[in-house]
C-alpha cells in the first residue's frame, strides 16, 4: 500500500499545483521532474501561458497561446489500482473523471485519444509511463486565432471520427462550452473525488524531490522535422 | 481482432502455452523468460536478448519510435535505459542489468516491428549481463501466462 494513502479515509495523497501563465517548457520540465524524482501523486493546473510557441507533448505537435489550460495527473501506480500503466486504461480512467467535470454541460466524451464535445476535439493529451508511475497531460484548447491555426498541417495520421475535416471544422474552442474558473473548480473537486488533495506552491516542491536529470528540452527546426518524418503526425490541433 | 483471437490460440496451443483463457489472448513463447514489467528476455550464455511482450505491444499502441541505448553502456534493472514511445504515450524501458553490445538499429527506421513481431524482428536491445542471479528470479513462460491472466481480470 502506498505510503501516500491517508488510512482513515482510505484515499490516496494527491499535491496539488495551481500554476498561472507558466511557459509550457517549464511546466513540462516540472512534470518531468514530478514523475522521475518524486514517490508523491501530483496534480498540476497551468491556467494559461505566457507566449505562442510550438511544444512537444509525446509525439504531436500542439499550438498552445495564452489561453490553453493544461491539467496534468501523475499518479502512483499503486494508488489507482484499477488503472493498467497503458495508454488506453489510463484515458479510460481520466475520461471516467472528465465525465464529472462536463456532466451535465455538454456531450462530452472520449472519442479514440481525444477529449471532444459532440464530435469536434477540444483537448489533446499524452502519457509518459515509467515501471510505477504515469503522467497523464491534457492540453484543452481554450480559445484559437484561426490565423495561429494556419501554421498547421494536416496530420496523415489522424482519428477516424476526423473524416476528413480541416481544423476548424474538426476542433471546439472549450470557451463556448464551460466558464474557465468553473472547468478549474470542477475538475479540482472531480480529482478530490478519488485523493486526498494538498494544495503546495511551487516554492515548496522542491523537498519532496530527489536530484535527476532534466530531458525534456525544446527541439530544434531540424529535429522537429526528422521526428514529423518519423511519426507520420506532422501538426494536430489540439 | 478473432482472428488474432484464433491465431494466438494456435501459437499457444502449438507452444504448449495455456495463454488464451478468459479474454487474455497475448502470444506467450515458451522459451523465453519474463519481467512483470511486460519485458521478455532470452538467455544465451552471459549474453541475454531483450524487448516487449506481445501483451505490452498491444496495449501501448501503434510504436512510432524507440529510444535506443549507446553501445557500451552500463544499464541495471533498476534504472530506465531508454523507451518505447507510441502514438499516445511513451513508456520507460528496465531492462536485466549489464551492458549493451548490441541494439536492433532497424528500429529506428521500422519501429513497428516492435508490434509486429515482438519476439523477433522487433528485439530491442543485447546485454552481457552483469549479474545472472537476476535472470533466475524471471518469469517463466507459465508464470508470466498466469501474471497477465490475474492482471486482466483485475482490469
Amino acid at each position: 500500500m502506498s505510503v501516500n494513502r491517508v488510512k482513515n479515509l482510505g484515499l490516496p495523497l494527491m499535491n496539488l499545483v495551481k500554476l498561472r501563465g507558466t511557459p509550457i517548457l517549464q511546466q513540462l520540465l516540472l512534470e518531468e521532474r514530478l514523475l522521475r524524482s518524486s514517490s508523491d501523486n501530483w496534480c498540476i493546473v497551468n491556467d494559461g501561458t505566457n507566449l505562442l510557441t510550438l511544444s512537444w507533448v509525446c509525439l504531436g505537435t500542439v499550438i498552445v497561446d495564452e489561453n490553453t489550460l493544461f491539467v496534468s495527473l501523475i499518479c502512483n501506480r499503486n494508488d489507482v489500482p484499477d488503472v493498467q500503466p497503458y495508454p488506453r486504461s489510463v484515458m479510460a480512467w481520466s475520461g471516467s473523471l472528465y465525465s464529472e467535470v462536463f456532466n451535465g454541460i455538454a456531450d462530452f466524451q472520449l472519442r479514440e485519444n481525444d477529449y471532444v464535445f459532440g464530435d469536434r476535439k477540444f483537448g489533446g493529451n499524452a502519457q509518459s509511463i515509467t515501471r510505477n508511475r504515469w503522467i497523464h497531460h491534457t492540453s484543452f484548447l481554450w480559445d484559437y486565432s484561426v490565423s495561429n491555426m494556419a501554421y498547421l498541417k494536416l496530420p496523415s495520421r489522424v482519428p477516424q471520427y476526423r473524416l476528413e475535416r480541416d481544423h476548424t471544422d474538426f476542433v471546439c474552442k472549450m470557451k463556448d462550452y464551460i466558464e474557465r474558473s468553473v472547468f478549474i473548480e470542477k475538475t479540482i473537486k472531480a480529482v478530490g473525488t478519488q485523493f486526498m488533495l494538498k494544495e503546495l506552491s511551487l516554492d515548496e516542491i522542491d523537498d519532496s524531490c530527489r536530484e535527476h536529470v532534466e530531458t525534456t528540452r525544446l527541439l530544434t527546426l531540424d529535429e522537429l522535422k526528422e521526428t514529423t518524418t518519423r511519426s507520420e503526425s506532422i501538426a494536430q490541433a489540439v | 481482432m478473432a482472428a488474432r483471437f484464433l491465431w494466438a490460440s494456435r501459437v499457444a496451443s502449438h507452444l504448449r502455452i495455456s495463454g488464451a483463457q478468459r479474454g487474455f489472448s497475448s502470444v506467450v513463447l515458451k522459451d523465453l523468460k519474463y519481467a512483470e514489467s511486460h519485458e521478455w528476455v532470452k538467455i544465451n550464455g552471459n549474453k541475454a536478448t531483450f524487448g516487449i511482450t506481445d501483451h505490452a505491444q498491444d496495449h501501448l499502441g501503434d510504436v512510432v519510435y524507440v529510444e535506443l541505448p549507446d553501445l557500451g553502456l552500463s544499464v541495471s534493472q533498476d534504472e530506465t535505459f531508454g523507451a518505447v514511445e507510441s502514438v499516445k504515450a511513451t513508456s520507460d524501458i528496465n531492462p536485466i542489468s549489464g551492458t549493451v553490445v548490441e541494439v536492433n538499429e532497424v528500429l529506428t527506421e521500422s519501429p513497428g516491428l516492435v508490434n509486429t513481431s515482438p519476439h523477433e524482428e522487433g528485439w530491442i536491445i543485447k546485454v552481457e549481463l552483469s549479474d545472472a542471479c537476476e535472470a533466475q528470479k524471471l518469469m517463466d513462460s507459465d508464470k508470466y501466462s498466469k501474471f497477465c491472466q490475474e492482471d486482466y481480470a483485475k482490469h
